[in-house]
């Protein structure tokens, strides 16, 4: 018969003990983001992993879903004070998380650390509370199907509005359902707002705020409205931009129907996998005549912030550190195909890829440029302007009634 | 038996029914009835779900959606949407029974058609989005069928463009909708008793006669109950449009439903997408209380 020897109480006893203390004695860290899915499997985890041995003590829980998903449960967790510990951000929420007191001011941390902020890319600030670091940036330059193009006779690549125009108009042969650019505009996601639009803007140095507060009756804005209509009238823009999306638009583009598009740095890949056949170059938003400074360049970025609720911030804030670091920077950028947060780091596919090597080029001479981060209800504003630059493109409207219109609407919102 | 026991007995039998419909009532009650409650009451705060601490808001956030006009746009593209998907499933409906139910079409052939009609209930809406908008994108199938036809000089943005998203849209739901009314009119079809045809046959009647006469007022019963029912889910589609036109271009297309996705999740205004809630759920429940007296009165 089976009988428990005292010497097997003692061992369970034993075990039982050092599981309960160690169990006490580490903090569980919670972390919220979209990035994993995102990520080669396991790729988030192993890094977390990293963390943890670095941070004996420390364990971290992923929390992740889709973009969508975890937008929704980050604004019920803000308004229940439910909020994870440490969470993924778009900088299209900040202000409204913000506003809900629901996360934590870092400049503290920052200080109290001795962090170094010379080496992070940007520091998102809220009413001069930092609320996010950008952790990877995925950037939007301009791809060109060089076929395309060179078919057209375009041998030097548009560096200019007037040049973008004239380039985009060879390319656009409408009988062949080829065009020269695609502007996605669907109210589904107004996101063609900011990367297809504001783009132009961001690219010559210019804005579309002034202290602090909209200014989209001001030359810029109106400038890119006109720019934007006279490429409509042109008849080079494909059709079906109202309801265009920018899976569409990516589509358009890998099967030789747009000579040229403002996309995310980060469907490189997807390009090549869906049409490995395409010749394309990527080139900077070309910008307004004789312009000749810094090119802001439109991004969107997986952002890092920590719950003002967290009751361990300060374990957070080892976590963002550690996130924000030149290596680990590297290597999690390097696995999302982005722009690292920590201006040191190198991802090493900047090295091995001829396109996105151009890219980073692209990326170092220029500035991260994206004004709706950290505004009010930014999706709201895009799509409040995206409204009105369909009544412009359909000819509801000029570009001055556009701009006035979007900056009546966008007042009421500040 | 002492008064006593009797009076536990009664007791017994007055509280059993109650304990077995209670497993249901818990769910209807926790899944149905408490989020209606906690919306409705969303709808008369301020800064609802976003604040710990919302304040009384009264009617003002139903005065904001009353005075917005593309609240009212919103509710009349409903009307049309809702409308005119009714009177066109009903009439396809039909249409597709009646063929189906004919003994002048080969068996074979119908069997055939049977599966062909009914395709279009077995697709989701996602599916049936993308296929509509491969369809009728300005270089689609679509578009260059009707130009070599000479029926269009130039392409068409069904979806884009303002004048026609809104009967595209309906097109679309038009042509996923149909069969509910086709396999419930089919049903119908056939339990109407022989000996009426018979009889009108007798009387000299006319094929529209017969359709007039007969097969309609047997039918009506089938008719006006999933007419109603249709009524109140088309009103409340969602996926087709906000996936085909999302709501545009221009507010062409948008209804109560994607009207209040926006205010929640692009306007993060909670309280205010509550109250337009609230205005679905009472066109809903009038609409409701409507088919439950019908459903009583037969």
């Amino acid at each position: 018969m089976f009988r428990i020897q005292p010497a097997m109480l003692k061992v369970a006893a034993a075990a039982w003990l050092l599981g309960a203390t160690s169990a006490m004695a580490d903090t569980t860290l919670e972390f919220t983001q979209w990035w994993e899915p995102e990520l080669p499997a396991g790729s988030l985890r192993a890094i977390m992993n990293d963390f943890e041995a670095a941070n004996p003590g420390i364990k971290v829980t992923l929390v992740s879903g889709p973009y969508a998903t975890t937008r929704d449960q980050i604004s019920v967790g803000a308004a229940t004070g439910t909020l994870s510990d440490v969470v993924g951000l778009d900088g299209a929420w900040v202000n409204n998380l913000n506003a809900q007191n629901a996360l934590a001011d870092m400049n503290p941390m920052m200080d109290a650390s001795g962090f170094d902020k010379t080496q992070v890319a940007d520091i998102i600030k809220v009413d001069g509370k930092a609320v996010m670091f950008p952790v990877a940036s995925f950037v939007y330059p301009v791809f060109v199907n060089l076929d395309l193009a060179a078919q057209a006779g375009v041998t030097k690549l548009p560096s200019t509005r007037a040049e973008f125009l004239e380039a985009a108009k060879k390319m656009t042969h409408a009988d062949n359902n080829q065009y020269g650019w695609v502007l996605p505009l669907s109210l589904q996601t107004p996101s063609g707002v900011q990367n297809d639009m504001m783009s132009w803007v961001w690219a010559s140095g210019q804005s579309m705020m002034a202290d602090g507060k909209p200014a989209l009756e001001g030359k810029p804005v109106v400038d890119m409205l006109t720019f934007v209509k006279s490429l409509n009238d042109a008849g080079v823009i494909s059709p079906g931009i109202a309801t265009k999306t920018e899976q569409e638009k990516v589509e358009e583009f890998v099967n030789d129907r747009v000579g040229m598009m403002i996309d995310s740095l980060a469907h490189v890949n997807l390009i090549r996998k869906r049409n490995p056949k395409l010749n394309f170059d990527l080139i900077p938003v070309p910008v307004v005549e004789n312009y000749n400074g810094k090119r802001g360049l439109p991004y969107a970025s997986w952002g890092i912030g920590i719950s003002a609720a967290s009751k361990h911030q300060e374990e957070a804030w080892k976590l963002v550190q550690y996130l924000m670091g030149e290596k680990v920077n590297a290597k999690l950028v390097s696995l999302a195909n982005a722009f690292p947060g920590n201006v040191n780091a190198k991802p090493d596919f900047v090295t091995s890829d001829k396109a996105f090597g151009k890219a980073f080029e692209i990326f170092k001479t220029g500035y991260l440029a994206n004004e709706f981060t950290g505004l009010p209800v930014a999706e709201d504003l895009m799509t409040q302007f995206d409204v009105e630059a369909q009544k412009m493109l359909t000819g509801e409207q000029s570009p001055e009634q556009a701009a006035a219109n979007a900056q009546k609407g966008w007042m009421a919102k500040f | 038996m002492t008064r006593q026991k009797r009076s536990r007995h009664r007791l017994k039998r007055a509280v059993a029914p109650y304990l077995y419909l209670s497993p249901s009532l818990l769910i209807i009650g926790l899944l149905m009835l408490l989020p209606m409650v906690t919306v409705i009451g969303y709808s008369f705060q301020n800064s609802a779900v976003l604040r710990r601490d919302p304040s009384f808001a009264g009617l003002k956030h139903y005065q904001a959606i009353f005075n917005d006009p593309v609240f009212w746009a919103s509710l009349w593209h409903t009307l049309y949407f809702t409308c005119m998907s009714v009177v066109f499933h009903m009439t396809i409906g039909m249409i597709f029974a009646l063929m189906l139910n004919s003994d002048r079409i080969n068996p074979t052939l119908r069997n055939i058609l049977r599966v062909l009609y009914i395709l279009p209930w077995l697709f989701t809406a996602v599916i049936i989005a993308v296929i509509w908008r491969l369809l009728l994108e300005p270089n689609g199938v679509v578009n260059s069928v009707l130009m070599q036809m000479g029926i269009i000089g130039s392409k068409v943005e069904w979806f884009s463009s303002p004048e026609t998203a809104l009967h595209a849209v309906t097109f679309a739901n038009i042509w996923a909708g149909y069969p509910l009314f086709m396999v419930s009119l089919l049903a119908g079809l056939q339990g109407i008793p022989k000996d009426f045809y018979e009889a009108a046959d007798i009387d000299g009647a006319k094929a529209y006669q017969k359709l007039i006469f007969i097969t309609i007022p047997q039918l009506m019963p089938i008719i006006i109950s999933i007419s109603l029912l249709d009524f109140i889910w088309t009103m409340q589609v969602f996926p087709l449009i906000w996936i085909t036109t999302g709501g545009g271009p221009i507010y062409s297309t948008e209804v109560l439903s994607t009207y209040t996705y926006k205010l929640a999740f692009s306007s993060y205004n909670l309280s205010q997408a509550s109250a337009s809630a609230v205005v679905i759920l009472l066109i809903s429940l009038g609409l409701t209380l409507f088919y439950i007296r019908y459903q009583k009165a037969r």
